[in-house]
């Protein structure tokens, strides 16, 4: 058997994924002695024509980083999907839609309101819009659709596995790429990280109380914070607890707390949903019993942005999807 | 909106709110019937994503009943659930739902009369705000 064909996709992505790929160091020289990369167009040369001449199933693994939210990518994933034997959704934005999935908190027309017209930068008074189609001096130009909702990649392609993570950590790529080269990947429908949540391995795990209770809310530039201290126990807001290990704690390392891109484990179907209540069953509200709603309110006021707090990575992945 | 039959969820915990739609029942009763009751152990057995997950399958409102504070059956979970609710109206307002499709109220097992009339206004409620939008 010959070496293995991979390919690598970028959808609407920032870039850091493929940057995760090329930061494998020495190992890509590795990757590379191992499987021919047969389309990769970041770093290689590579147009869609060759991949529209590949035959079905001729790549063995594609992967896709980014989310779609243009027709372009839609129809390159669809391509991707049939000529590759497996397809892996590499980091948050492909996996669960990413940051660019917060784009889902707006329409399509105040993105384009916004970005072309009311930036104070900007000066549009013709009030130009991009539009599928435009003539100019007789000649027909064409741009992608720009898509009102942004979705993860198995809401548009079949996904056989997941590479979680903004973007996935290196040990997790190398893994991934082993198993494939071993014949040893798990279960089709996995992620390749473990099942267990970012507190279990967290070097701060020691020093969360059993029972927290929050009576202030900080965000992480209003306070100092103390690196050798659980986040919650310092009223800052870390999503460890509803958050898949497996990234190397690198936020934790680097005095941020969790911000969830690894995504759910296992346990939860909207990942939002479960920081929403977890973080709510740790609030400290003094003398309930007596307490109105409104004081509850005001604690929970100082939660700035919630739904992007909660959904940051997974909004286009969640139960609602977008905003109604 | 007259013809408008909305879709409305009820949660209720085991041992206060659905007692009092038994009793509300046996004592004959009547409320608006265009909701559906999922009962539950307690309130804090309510999950935000159950409540997420009735409105992404087109429930135009969910109200959560409960015991009254301080008198949980596990002590504590409905304290639980009104940080949890308050909270997630804040969401919800996020993702443009108004935070009046989402209602919570602590109803005792003897209080069948107020279980139908707060079922009679949440419905009344619902009803002026129209069906919700689905994901256009
Ligand atoms: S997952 Fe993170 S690093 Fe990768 S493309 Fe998305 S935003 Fe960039
Ligand atoms: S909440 Fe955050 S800081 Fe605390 S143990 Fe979990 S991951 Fe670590
Ligand atoms: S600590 Fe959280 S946000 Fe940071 S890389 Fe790990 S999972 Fe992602
Ligand atoms: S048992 Fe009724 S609210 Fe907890």
């Amino acid at each position: 058997m010959g070496k293995p064909k991979f390919a690598f996709y970028w959808c609407a992505s920032c870039g850091g994924c493929e940057e995760a790929v090329i930061d494998l160091n020495e190992k890509i020289l590795d990757l590379t002695a191992a499987v021919d990369i047969v389309f990769w167009p970041v770093a290689l040369d590579f147009k869609y024509a060759d991949v529209r001449s590949m035959g079905k199933g001729e790549i063995d693994v594609s992967f896709i980083n980014g989310a779609i939210r243009s027709s372009e990518q839609r129809e390159m994933a669809e391509l991707l999907s049939k000529k590759s034997k497996t397809v892996i959704a590499f980091g948050s934005c492909a996996h669960l839609g990413g940051i660019p999935g917060l784009a889902n908190f707006w329409r399509r027309k105040d993105i384009f309101e916004r970005v072309y017209e009311s930036v104070p930068t900007v000066k549009n008074p013709e009030h130009i819009l991009p539009k599928m189609e435009s003539k100019v001096d007789g000649y027909k130009l064409n741009l992608p659709e720009f898509y009102d909702t942004v979705s993860a990649l198995d809401q548009v392609i079949p996904v056989d596995y997941y590479l979680p993570g903004c973007p996935p950590a290196p040990e997790l790529i190398t893994d991934a790429i082993d198993a494939i080269l071993k014949n040893k990947l798990p279960k089709k429908g996995s992620v390749l990280a473990p099942d267990k949540a970012l507190c279990d391995t967290c070097p701060l795990a020691d020093s969360k109380p059993d029972k927290l209770s929050i009576k202030e809310i900080k965000r992480p530039h209003e306070i100092k914070l103390d690196p050798e201290k659980c986040f919650l126990a310092q009223g800052v807001i870390c999503l460890g607890p509803v958050t898949r290990s497996g990234c190397g704690e690198c936020c934790i390392n680097a005095n941020m707390p969790c911000r969830g891109c690894m995504g759910p484990t296992k346990a939860a179907i909207d990942q939002g949903a479960k920081g929403i209540s977890f973080i709510a069953s740790i609030l400290g509200v003094e003398d309930e019993e007596n307490t109105s709603d409104e004081d509850v309110r005001d604690l929970i006021k100082q939660i700035v942005d919630p739904a992007g707090t909660f959904y940051r990575f997974s909004l286009p992945y969640s139960l609602l999807k977008r905003k109604r | 909106m007259q013809d408008f039959e909305p879709n409305v969820v009820v949660f209720c915990c085991r041992w206060c709110s659905y007692a009092a739609a038994d009793l509300a029942g046996t004592s004959r009763m009547t409320a608006n019937p265009q909701f559906v009751v999922i009962r539950t152990m307690c309130s804090g057995r309510i999950d935000p994503e159950f409540i997420l997950d009735a409105f992404a399958k087109g429930a135009d409102g969910v109200l959560v009943t409960g015991c009254h504070p301080g008198d949980c059956h596990y002590v504590n979970g409905n304290y639980k659930t009104r940080r949890r609710m308050l909270l997630l109206e804040e969401v919800l307002e996020q993702f443009g739902i108004d935070r009046k499709r989402l209602r919570c109220e602590w109803i005792s097992a003897s209080e069948g009369g107020k279980f139908v009339k707060t079922i009679d206004e949440f419905i009344g409620t619902i009803k002026k705000l129209g069906p919700i939008d689905g994901i256009k």
